[in-house]
């Protein structure tokens, strides 16, 4: 599904070095952790992935299934199948949530060579899966995450995600700013998505996010690189221990 | 200005001079009136046209867009305007009655009189008022617009118009459209006076249509909205030719008055839509929105003064401009609040969006406070689109422009919204997509 291969990139403005050196392999059906300590270049990754442009790739490559997506625009590898669900969902005022979705929806189908959703095939689709992340009729009619709460931008996340079925899901730290209760929903949400033909990358400083969206594979980053590599019961020994032996790990 | 001094013409100015002393016999009006548009001839001799160093028209500067003068249109056949009419989309299906105004002359053929009457709305040649005892009064200009000069070129030469009324109590079951037509190329200029009586309530639709060449339109739209009395206005200012469109608003509002307009501009090279609003009585409220979308080296300009004369009135400017190209954009906004109109509430907002790096946009929002109790705000921004609510919208598989499309409207659409009338804001819409559609 996705092959990250010696990615190193900076920020474009200040040419400061964030990634140094990423090696990363998901397989489909796979869920992979990563943690790490802040300023690990957890998050400049998922910007990477989806697109965004203020950052240079020095060397490197990134292919998804195959194809190299560091080619594609960030709305080319939304079609493609891509999703990056963003720790910090943007407030977009005077576009209603449903009118977005509907228009996000409709453009992927028109980049993959489908025909548009009917008005009811959407509504009904919207009204399906935004019961089971709690998500009100209120709420779509308003501006998109304007107004929302922490917890109701990153179920509207959710929500886009499961509207949109991408391949490859991508959550940014997901989990900050949640309560217990909107954790268990983000995550019945998330683990609903999990499908043998579709992956994910879940970001995350913490072990109780992943009580819930149990990973199959756990990696440590830290100064740009990926230094540690295991199974679930990684997150449980850094849950103890902490990131300081992987910190100077690295910096050795 | 020194007055004493001859300015030398340009010409344009010169040859406004000119058309003035071959039309001024064939000009309708009293001898009173005559003398008032001899005067404002005398003003345009003394001043020429309105130019950078006359402060309100620093940035819109119509002496150096003016490079020459076009004769006064000829009047224009029923037959000729209706088909102009019918070829525009005006504002399409919504169901309205009519009003119009062919190259500067009311054609009462084609306006909807009878239905009107109806309603308790008459309408007559302003012609007709302008040769009658009162003529004079007719063309008095606020405090605040004392010496403006678009208003003395409307007064010079003014060709024609309506006199509307809407009786006490009538509240006019659709909107009415007043429409400018220009049937044949060359300058129009017209001057509508619209009474709403007490307790009364008319939504008005103001469109142009046709080419006017390269002959300015200069309207001036004086309304009078007595004790109660409530007056929405939709002006829709688009249409062919290079001419200049300016545009002028002359509001007085009684006590309990409510007076909504929107101001919306799309596509011609050259605008001035300018407003005086005054408050005469107390307990009342003025909203005043704009949209103004330009491109190319086109300029729209924007401007306003609400004059707070008594307490308790409260005024709302809230206008938003987007441009692209070389286009530029003027906004002009003065709140005056006398030394006695305590408890008067303004708030006036003023925000641009540039498309490029060409563009140009001068924000100039005002507060005048004379009165210690008031609450009065204003703010003004101006930006290019933001980068992370464009990658957003990408990321969820939204192509770039489309994405721009949608963030350009939703940035307009405030306006639109807030301005409130249901039954044009789909239309509204549409405009802007259309127009966004076109950028090259």
């Amino acid at each position: 599904m996705l092959e990250i291969k010696n990615l190193h990139a900076r920020i474009a403005e200040d040419g400061k070095e964030i990634l140094r050196g990423v090696d990363l392999t998901v397989n489909a059906g796979e869920v992979h952790a990563i943690m790490g300590p802040n300023g690990s270049g957890k998050s400049t990754l998922s910007y990477i992935l989806a697109g965004k442009e203020d950052y240079e790739i020095t060397e490197g490559e990134i292919l998804f299934n195959g194809e190299n997506l560091l080619e594609l625009g960030p709305d080319e590898r939304a079609a493609a199948g891509v999703f990056l669900a963003f720790q910090y969902p943007i407030e977009i005022p005077g576009v209603a949530t449903m009118e977005f979705l509907k228009t996000a929806m409709n453009a992927q189908r028109r980049a993959r060579g489908e025909a548009e959703m009917t008005i009811p095939a959407f509504m009904k689709a919207v009204k399906e899966k935004a019961a089971d992340l709690k998500v009100g009729m209120d709420m779509l009619k308003r501006p998109l995450n304007v107004g929302f709460s922490g917890g109701e931008k990153k179920r509207a996340e959710i929500l886009q995600m499961s509207l949109l079925e991408p391949k490859l899901c991508v959550l940014d730290e997901t989990d900050s700013g949640l309560d217990i209760d909107a954790l268990r929903i983000v995550s019945e949400g998330v683990n609903k998505l999990r499908s043998p033909d579709r992956s994910m990358i879940v970001i995350t400083h913490y072990q109780r996010l992943l009580d819930h969206i149990v990973p199959d594979v756990v990696h440590v980053m830290s100064r740009g690189r990926i230094v540690k590599t295991g199974g679930a019961d990684l997150a449980l020994e850094l849950e103890k221990s902490g990131y300081a032996d992987f910190v100077e790990d690295a910096a050795a | 200005m020194n007055a004493n001094t001859p300015i030398t013409h340009t010409q344009a100015e010169a040859g406004l001079i000119a058309r003035y002393d071959s039309a001024r016999s064939g000009l309708a009006g009293s001898d009173a009136v005559v003398a008032l548009r001899d005067a404002a001839a005398g003003q345009l001799r003394r001043q020429g046209l309105p130019h950078r160093r006359v402060e309100e028209y620093k940035y819109t500067d119509l002496r150096a867009y003016m490079k020459s003068s076009t004769p006064l249109a000829a009047e224009a056949s029923a037959d000729a305007a209706k088909a102009v009419l019918d070829a525009t989309a005006g504002f399409g299906d919504l169901e309205r009655y009519r009003i119009v105004i062919a190259n500067g002359r009311f054609v009462e053929a084609l306006s909807d009189l009878d239905v009107l009457a109806g309603e308790g709305v008459t309408v007559s040649d302003f012609n007709t008022a302008l040769a009658g005892g009162e003529g004079a009064s007719l063309l008095a200009t606020p405090k605040s617009a004392a010496g403006d000069g678009t208003i003395a070129l409307n007064t010079a030469f003014l060709q024609g118009g309506v006199m509307l009324s809407v009786k006490e109590g009538a509240e006019v079951s659709k909107p009415v459209e007043l429409v400018h037509v220009a049937a044949v190329e060359g300058a129009a200029v017209t001057r509508c006076r619209i009474a709403v009586a007490p307790g009364a309530k008319l939504k008005l639709l103001e469109t142009f249509a046709g080419n006017t060449g390269a002959g300015e339109t200069n309207a001036v739209f004086d309304y009078d909205i007595a004790d109660t009395a409530e007056l929405t206005v939709t002006r829709l200012i688009d249409g062919d030719g290079e001419g200049a469109r300016l545009l002028t608003t002359l509001a007085r509002l009684g006590s309990e008055a409510r007076f909504h307009t929107l101001g919306f501009i799309a596509g011609p090279s050259f605008v001035r839509n300018q407003q005086f609003v005054s408050f005469a009585g107390e307990h009342s409220e003025a909203r005043l929105f704009g949209v103004t979308m330009a491109r190319d080296r086109a300029l729209a300009d924007q401007t306003l003064i609400v004059d707070h004369a008594v307490p308790n009135c409260s005024s709302r400017e809230f206008f938003k401009t987007v441009l692209d190209d070389e286009a530029k954009g003027v906004y002009q906004g003065r709140i005056n609040v006398a030394p006695h109109a305590q408890k008067t509430d303004g708030e006036m907002m003023t925000q641009a969006l540039l498309l490029s790096e060409g563009p140009e946009m001068a924000n100039k929002p005002e507060l005048e406070i004379f009165a210690d109790d008031v609450l009065c705000a204003h703010g003004a921004t101006s930006g290019q689109i933001d980068e992370d609510l464009l990658f957003y919208l990408r990321a969820r598989g939204i192509p770039e422009d489309e994405a721009k499309t949608l963030l350009v409207l939703a940035f307009l659409s405030e306006a639109i919204e807030e301005f409130g009338e249901d039954d044009v804001t789909g239309m509204l819409e549409e405009r802007v997509r259309a127009w966004l559609a076109a950028r090259s």
